[in-house]
């Protein structure tokens, strides 16, 4: 799309053409030039990377507006989350060029030239003006697009690049310099130098770029997102809008995905619905399983709770056109889909559970817990999405000795709060101390525990202090009974010996 | 076997399909409480733990753990629960005697969230029990809302401990409710003993009232008599005043 700035802004006139033929114009040091122009302002001999005075003195009157290239990426991300119709496999060429692979998709839209017509059809019925071409290999349709507008077919990619000019390559201004001294002026020159020599000259890069070019050797494209493992859509002559008709498409779609997965002994983990509305929006909405998953029911279960529990409901505007279900994840299932086995199902109906409380409020609102190689409290037991079957349930290990009371607070506040606690001896448990506006008498302590912090992870030449400031101070536990018999969990932070008075009291637990 | 005997096997078996299960009530260790409670607590029901200042969440975790036996143990809350009374640790679960391995945490945004996550869990009857900690006075915590708690936990049989904080009692579809503080853990000496539990079954759908001193044995997960009471239980006159007994 040569000319994506200008359209831009011209579908934001709402399609109306400005007055005067439309410059956009960019910034490169402190000296404006011409970014982009529509074909009328090309036609007056105005191009690109004119010096924007030049321009301005060679055609009055003139529109010109200041580039936008973010406003411009985001439109040709748009357009891209729209080709995924097309093909799952689309990925950006930066700055104004999208890059299909088509192989195997072709023939659902009539062949490459009929699909050609299509797609490039609707994309400029949309204002946009577009050059397209289908090649081979990417970096050849990406030359040919700019510069002569093919479909090539399969292994002739070196005969259709062969009369582009070297610019077409697209390598940095070194390397044109280069070309040009030697007296190359188009690929085909180029491609019937010896490689060894033009490798020698100009870098391996350069010749691997070439041999794509010429179709030689293949390059994948970098695609957006990734690939699905399986995906099953259905095309609407005419756009859905209602709920009924949305779930009954989404609930033949995850019929025809539990067969193909029944057949492959498989099970999506990861299921992603995509709605493609018919203005070019395109909605995403994935789910995350424990387990993997293959029934139409509960994949239409969790969709749905899925559905009603979005922030911004889905909108289907002047309706959908294309439902798509993609599996992002599918793993292999052990055989036997009916267990009878008590246990088994106990548990799958367990993970079941979590798979639709984790998508009703999100994976990290669902947790469990796992013991971590640490002492210091706050760190100790980290919490895991639920969800997360890779975690193999660990062992924890007691702080207590048996037939003793507990050690640690069964609730850690999220932040140790300060309080105001007198001791009767400085390295002592406090005697009384006020938190939260109330005074509390303590009556009975334990303690102290000492807990430093992790004093063997101070970066070689830290020294001991500056450690503690980021780390934070060593730790005087305490557990200690009030009057009316809460049992609560304090500590000094800073050693006496260090800080002397300056020690201060935190709160940090409540147990039983 | 000879074949009468299977017959008469079978029979009994047929007897009893069908039927909702036999749910024997669970012990608490504690005597006298066992038997105001008819054996101990009802599971598949809902139980309310009122708490005064910060210690009813180590009587409700205590009564989870004993309830769930190896089945997991949900305890769900909205986010500010854990702001005001902390999040449960899985260190400190474990040495009240829970296993970290069975807890499962759901962090609910509002209490709203809560209920409705709390009624997911209820329809799965392989959850051991739930533990729904509501703290203030949520107006989405109504009779209607208990009463769908008491109805769910019922038909799954998985036990709803209900803790709520910083609440006045109201009317509810609860089977018992306790109103909970602490208590001094030892009467004479210095020593930090197990966590006591001042416990007051202030409503019993099934049977009698009681004021209770019970201390916790993380060892073995079962409350134990208190052995030096520090204040004797009335056991003459009502615990709690008697207007708080008429809720519904």
């Amino acid at each position: 799309m040569p000319r994506l700035p200008t359209d831009r802004l011209t579908r934001k006139n709402k399609g109306a053409p400005f007055k005067a033929p439309l410059v956009v114009s960019g910034k490169s040091g402190n000296a404006l030039h011409v970014h982009a122009l529509e074909a009328r302002a090309a036609r007056l001999g105005l191009y690109k990377g004119q010096p924007l005075a030049n321009a301005r003195a060679m055609v009055q009157p003139l529109s010109i507006l200041p580039a936008d290239e973010k406003a411009d990426a985001a439109l040709l991300e748009a357009i891209a989350d729209w080709c995924d119709r097309f093909t799952p496999l689309v990925s950006l060429d930066p700055p104004d060029g999208l890059l299909l692979d088509i192989t195997g998709a072709a023939h659902l839209f009539g062949g490459e030239s009929a699909m050609l017509v299509h797609v490039t059809g609707l994309i400029a019925k949309q204002g946009f003006v577009i050059r397209s071409a289908i090649a081979g290999t990417s970096l050849a349709a990406h030359a040919l697009a700019r510069f002569a507008p093919a479909i090539v077919p399969a292994g002739c990619e070196a005969a259709a690049v062969a009369p582009l000019p070297i610019t077409a390559l697209d390598c940095d201004d070194k390397i044109l310099r280069a070309l040009r001294h030697a007296g190359l002026k188009t690929v085909g020159t180029v491609a019937e130098r010896l490689h060894s020599e033009l490798s020698e000259r100009l870098g391996k890069s350069f010749v691997t770029r070439l041999k794509v070019m010429l179709g030689a050797e293949e390059q994948p494209l970098t695609p957006r997102r990734a690939l699905p493992d399986l995906m099953a859509e259905r095309h609407f002559a005419e756009s859905v809008v209602t709920r009924d008709a949305i779930a009954a498409a989404l609930l033949g779609l995850a019929q025809s995905f539990s067969e193909i997965l029944e057949r492959e002994g498989r099970g999506a983990r990861i299921l992603e619905s995509v709605f493609f509305r018919a203005d070019g929006k395109v909605d995403r909405i994935a789910i995350k399983t424990g387990e993997p998953l293959r029934d139409p029911k509960i994949i239409m279960r969790l969709l749905n709770q899925k559905l009603e529990t979005l922030a911004d409901p889905l909108d289907p505007g002047f309706g959908f056109d294309l439902v798509r279900l993609e599996a992002l994840l599918a793993e292999e299932t052990k055989p036997g889909t009916i267990s009878f086995d008590h246990d088994e199902n106990a548990r799958r109906q367990i993970a079941f559970l979590i798979d639709r409380l984790s998508v009703r409020f999100g994976e990290h609102r669902v947790q469990r817990f796992m013991p971590q190689d640490t002492h210091i409290p706050e760190a100790a037991g980290a919490a895991v999405p639920a969800q997360d079957r890779d975690l193999a349930p660990e062992n924890w290990t007691l702080k207590r000795r048996p037939g003793d009371p507990p050690r640690r607070p069964l609730r850690l506040l999220q932040k140790p709060e300060e309080v105001s606690a007198m001791a009767s001896v400085p390295d002592g448990p406090p005697m009384r101390f006020r938190w939260r506006q109330c005074l509390h008498e303590v009556v009975r302590a334990e303690g102290p525990e000492r807990i430093a912090m992790d004093w063997w992870r101070r970066s070689v030449g830290e020294s001991r202090s500056d450690h503690q400031k980021s780390a934070g101070l060593t730790r005087d536990y305490f557990r200690v009974e009030t009057s009316n018999g809460q049992r609560l969990w304090l500590y000094r932070d800073g050693l006496y010996r260090d800080l002397g008075q300056n020690t201060r009291w935190y709160l940090q637990g409540l147990f039983a | 076997m000879n074949n009468t005997a299977k017959i008469a096997e079978l029979r009994h078996i047929l007897a009893r399909y069908g039927l909702p299960p036999d749910r024997a009530p669970v012990a608490l260790g504690h005597a006298q409480a066992d038997a105001v409670l008819g054996g101990g607590l009802r599971p598949g029901s809902l139980h309310e733990v009122f708490a005064q200042e910060w210690s009813g969440g180590g009587f409700a975790a205590a009564l989870a753990v004993r309830m769930t036996g190896a089945k997991p143990l949900f305890w769900v809350r909205p986010d500010y629960e854990a702001l005001e009374y902390g999040a449960v640790s899985p260190n400190g679960f474990l040495e009240l005697g829970g296993d970290p391995r069975q807890l499962i945490q759901v962090r609910a945004r509002k209490p709203d969230d809560a209920l409705s996550a709390a009624a997911d869990i209820l329809g799965c009857p392989h959850v051991g029990a739930l533990l729904l900690e509501l703290g203030g006075m949520p107006k989405c915590l109504d009779l209607v809302a208990s009463r769908r708690l008491a109805f769910a936990a019922n038909e799954s049989g998985v036990t709803v401990i209900l803790l709520r904080e910083g609440a006045n009692v109201e009317p509810s579809a609860a089977l018992t409710r306790w109103q909970v503080a602490s208590a001094p853990s030892r009467a004479d000496d210095d020593d930090w003993g197990n966590p006591v539990f001042d416990a007051s079954l202030v409503r019993h759908r099934a049977g009698g009232l009681g004021h209770f001193l019970m201390q916790w044995n993380p060892e073995h997960a079962v409350f134990k008599t208190h052995p030096g009471a520090v204040v004797a239980a009335p056991a003459h006159r009502p615990a709690y005043p008697q207007e708080q007994r008429r809720a519904i």
